[in-house]
């Protein structure tokens, strides 16, 4: 094989919640397998080139990969329009939001070349999600929160569309967690992500947090000022490692 | 959204997106991370029709400084735009005197 490996893209349409048929982007590795399977859950500013970028980063780096667009109810357009539409109906629900997730799991899980690993990654109000998903199902096998905002919620902040604060859920995490934040962010501020690992370890959970200096929020995002290549790096580094460790195999 | 910083209201007259003008319905003021403008944290001002796709759109993002600065000069102008409705339509306005130094 040579150095870089081939990858086969497309938009795949999935049974999300509600019985709802959304699209989601998929990049699987050439090659016949078996493959590690992850599943993206994109951030606040939607299904963007960003996370579509990151979907092929997982296939280059021989994983089966698909994001779905969790705002596909909004309507069609530019992912950037959706996303401030979202932003103005304030955000899809927690429920809807593992409803979908798990349709992009159940798609995962229905490739003949998965390898039978599924882990799941997401940041910002992605990292968010990801950790409630895995606090609130038990089909993924490992889990990635990048600077996941409002894990710690005020109960001023609960809503009809987020009525339980993720943190509070803790008891529920099965897979092993991998938790990256900077420590110059302040939506989780760093007091928030200390109230997060205390509960994680409260409760036992395998888990595993890299906190970065010089990094506020979003630091993986090679388009934005706040990106940190260093940090961005040796993020990426621990990502892949810890996949690699527990659904590489 | 990370903050939770978002007020909206209701919105009557046109936006201009690319060549043409849509009618809207709301307008949508946020605190949250910039998607554009090469900043962090920005206030977003979204002009939408909701009754048209996502993309009857009119968007802003601007400096914590530069909405406040905004904010004033809006401020100055309905004043402005206030008194001369009184006057041109012919309401009831008190005018006062000002005695300056």
């Amino acid at each position: 094989m040579s150095f870089y490996r081939g990858m086969t893209c497309e938009n795949v349409t999935i049974t999300g919640d509600g019985g709802t048929p959304i699209t989601a982007y998929v990049a699987k590795p050439s090659g016949p397998g078996p493959f590690p399977g992850v599943v993206l859950i994109h951030h606040l500013p939607g299904w963007s080139e960003l996370y579509i970028e990151s979907t092929r980063r997982f296939a280059h780096h021989g994983y089966m990969a698909i994001c779905a667009n969790l705002y596909e109810r909004a309507g069609e357009g530019h992912p950037d329009d959706v996303a401030a539409k979202v932003r103005a109906e304030g955000g899809i629900s927690d429920a809807q939001m593992v409803g979908d997730t798990a349709a992009a799991v159940k798609w995962m899980r229905a490739q003949p070349n998965l390898n039978g690993k599924v882990g799941l990654i997401g940041s910002c109000s992605g990292g968010r999600h990801a950790f409630i998903y895995a606090c609130q199902r038990n089909d993924v096998d490992a889990v990635v929160e990048l600077w996941g905002g409002r894990v710690v919620m005020g109960k001023d902040e609960l809503n009809a569309k987020t009525p339980v604060a993720p943190i509070d859920m803790t008891a529920g995490l099965k897979a092993p967690l991998l938790g990256l934040f900077g420590n110059d962010d302040r939506a989780p501020s760093p007091e928030q992500v200390d109230q997060h690992e205390a509960e994680l370890k409260k409760h036992g959970k395998n888990y595993e947090f890299h906190r970065y200096d010089g990094a506020g929020h979003g630091f993986f995002y090679w388009h934005r000022p706040l990106y940190r290549p260093e940090q961005a790096m040796d993020g990426w580094a621990k990502i892949f490692d810890f996949f690699g460790r527990t659904i590489g195999k | 959204m990370c903050t939770s910083i978002i007020e909206i209201a209701p919105a009557e007259g046109m936006a201009k997106r690319g060549d043409s003008w849509f009618p809207l319905t709301q307008s949508v003021v946020a605190y949250d991370h910039a998607r554009h403008a090469l900043l962090g944290d920005v206030i977003t001002l979204d002009f939408f029709n909701t009754n048209l796709g996502p993309d009857a759109r009119a968007a802003v993002e601007l400096t914590l400084e530069s909405a406040k600065e905004l904010r004033a000069a809006l401020d100055r102008a309905i004043a402005a735009a206030d008194y001369e409705e009184a006057e041109v339509r012919g309401k009831r306005t008190v005018l006062k005197l000002v005695h300056t130094a």
